[in-house]
């Protein structure tokens, strides 16, 4: 298995170890806002295992997906709120 | 996924849910054990590399060689019927057939609410571990560690290793409760030098945040002690107050509940029949318990109880730690009084605490507010409500996770049967 795996982040490519989640790509990529809030907070990772939801992010065209729980694939494509 | 049919489903592959798999697939049961995380190891034996700690390995070796079918990213968001769970995956889903089901879904932390707490980058002190563990960059991140218990100690010295400047770490229990569960400590040489090892690192006790600043993102914390408030720049803010058991599915299935975890006999049999629970689901009481129950639970779930019984007294010595730990880290008073007008308790639903301090229930609080009903669904309010208000927060349907339309249409029943059906809890 390769060492690491480029994917990209909001259109631009960012390589990481290979076994990363999607929630460590997209802070490698400088990005600190994962999601808007209901009324419109910027929202980030809070408890790092699947259970908050705060970390939700289109993967794939998939939307709200708990990136702290998907591992990085080479080509995916992430979306954060902006 | 094709459904399929196992004698035993473990539910959770941390400590207690790979020793419960590995037990009864040892005794010839055909057994699935699944996972909400990417791999197998819960969050303490949870790593970037994949490459397992020797103690991990042991029971992932054994997991193989019994060929326990490991199915990982799975979440199990429903009991459509007795003998039958519906999980889910990033891509498919299935139904899964069990004659024993064994609950091992582990903790999760206790989160308060204070002003800035929804800003990025403040986290939970297990979330930021997990995080870094997950390949998340800590190296020269400025950290303040707050919150409640040992855990701290542990994210300290994890992130201290992977080169975080960890500024200090606030305790906000009082030294004198500290000094008594240090000594019940003695008799844990392991957890004793993990304690010396943070040495070097500011460890403040009866110490914890007011609220947190920045534009956007965290920029600093503000800190209390005693008379003392003061401001520490910081690029993340780990912090959690104790851990608390994910009994979700435990209270769809019926199983009783309460005093901190579900209630089990000594097979860890739960008060449904075939139903067993290990782990931190029990009780908060660390990795060598939760191993020591996984092991009577699998034993049990196949039949064996002889093999059960001879590791009851292997499960004895770890009930008085986990008593202790509770004693020592009480969340104080003042605690509840962290929220200001304006801060939100509920993230889901951007819910405010005077919205929820109108409410005397929380059902009332739920229909009235949407506190508890968003994503999470009170996985993170419910911990801190139940705190702040003492309100009881159990209140399970399925689907106990959000799924997916197309995961819940093949579940049986009229259309609008699955959303409307109210489980029995009983506590």
């Amino acid at each position: 298995m390769p060492d690491s795996l480029t994917l990209s982040v909001n259109g631009s490519p960012i390589t990481v170890p290979a076994g990363a989640t999607v929630s460590a790509a997209i802070a490698l990529a400088g990005v600190t806002l994962y999601r808007r809030s209901v009324t419109g907070e910027p929202r980030a990772p809070l408890c790092g295992m699947g259970i908050c939801f705060e970390c939700s992010v289109t993967i794939d065209g998939r939307a709200h997906c708990r990136s702290c729980q998907v591992l990085c694939q080479p080509g995916m494509e992430v979306r954060t709120d902006a | 996924m094709p459904d399929r049919d196992y004698d035993v489903v473990v539910i959770g592959a941390g400590p207690a849910g790979l020793a419960a798999a590995c037990r009864a697939a040892e005794c010839g049961r055909r057994v699935a054990l699944l996972d909400d995380n990417p791999h197998p190891g819960g969050q303490i034996w949870r790593n970037l590399s994949g490459k397992p700690p020797k103690q991990a390995a042991r029971w992932l070796a054994a997991a193989e060689r019994h060929a326990v079918e490991l199915i990982p990213g799975a979440r199990v968001f429903d009991v459509p019927e007795p003998g039958r769970i519906a999980v889910e995956m990033f891509d498919a889903e299935c139904r899964l057939g069990y004659r024993c089901l064994i609950l091992a879904t582990g903790a999760r932390e206790r989160f308060l609410p204070f002003p800035g707490w929804t800003l990025p980058n403040v986290v939970g002190a297990g979330g930021l571990q997990a995080l870094a563990k997950s390949g998340l960059p800590v190296a020269g991140k400025r950290v303040v560690i707050a919150g409640s218990g040992p855990l701290l100690l542990a994210v300290a010295r994890y992130l201290r290793t992977h080169g975080a400047d960890v500024r200090l770490v606030a305790e906000q229990a009082p030294p004198s409760a500290l000094l008594r569960f240090g000594l019940q400590l003695a008799l844990r040489p392991a957890k004793l030098l993990q304690a010396l090892a943070l040495f070097g690192t500011r460890y403040l006790t009866s110490c914890w945040p007011v609220s947190a600043q920045g534009n956007e993102r965290l920029e600093s914390v503000t800190l209390r002690r005693a008379a003392h408030t003061w401001t520490e720049p910081c690029d993340y803010l780990a912090c959690g107050f104790g851990l608390i058991p994910n009994l979700e599915l435990a209270e769809l299935l019926g199983c009783r509940t309460g005093e901190g975890g579900v209630h089990v006999d000594d097979y860890q049999m739960t008060s449904v029949e075939s139903v067993y629970c290990a782990g931190e689901a029990t009780g908060i009481g660390g990795l060598e318990p939760s191993i020591v129950e996984g092991e009577i639970a699998g034993y049990a779930a196949a039949g064996n109880l002889r093999r059960a019984q001879l590791r009851f007294p292997a499960r004895q010595p770890h009930r008085r730690f986990a008593a202790a730990l509770d004693t020592a880290f009480a969340l104080r008073d003042e605690l509840r009084r962290l929220p200001r007008p304006g801060t939100l308790v509920c993230r889901c639903e951007d819910v405010t605490i005077e919205r929820v301090r109108a409410c005397a229930t929380w059902r009332e609080a739920r229909l009235h507010t949407r506190c508890g009903m968003g994503p999470c669904q009170g996985r993170v309010c419910g911990g801190a409500v139940e705190f702040l208000l003492g309100w009881q927060t159990e209140s399970v349907r399925p689907p106990v996770f959000p799924a997916r339309i197309g995961s819940i249409a093949p579940a049986p029943g009229p259309a609008g049967h699955v959303s409307d059906r109210k489980r029995p809890v009983s506590r």
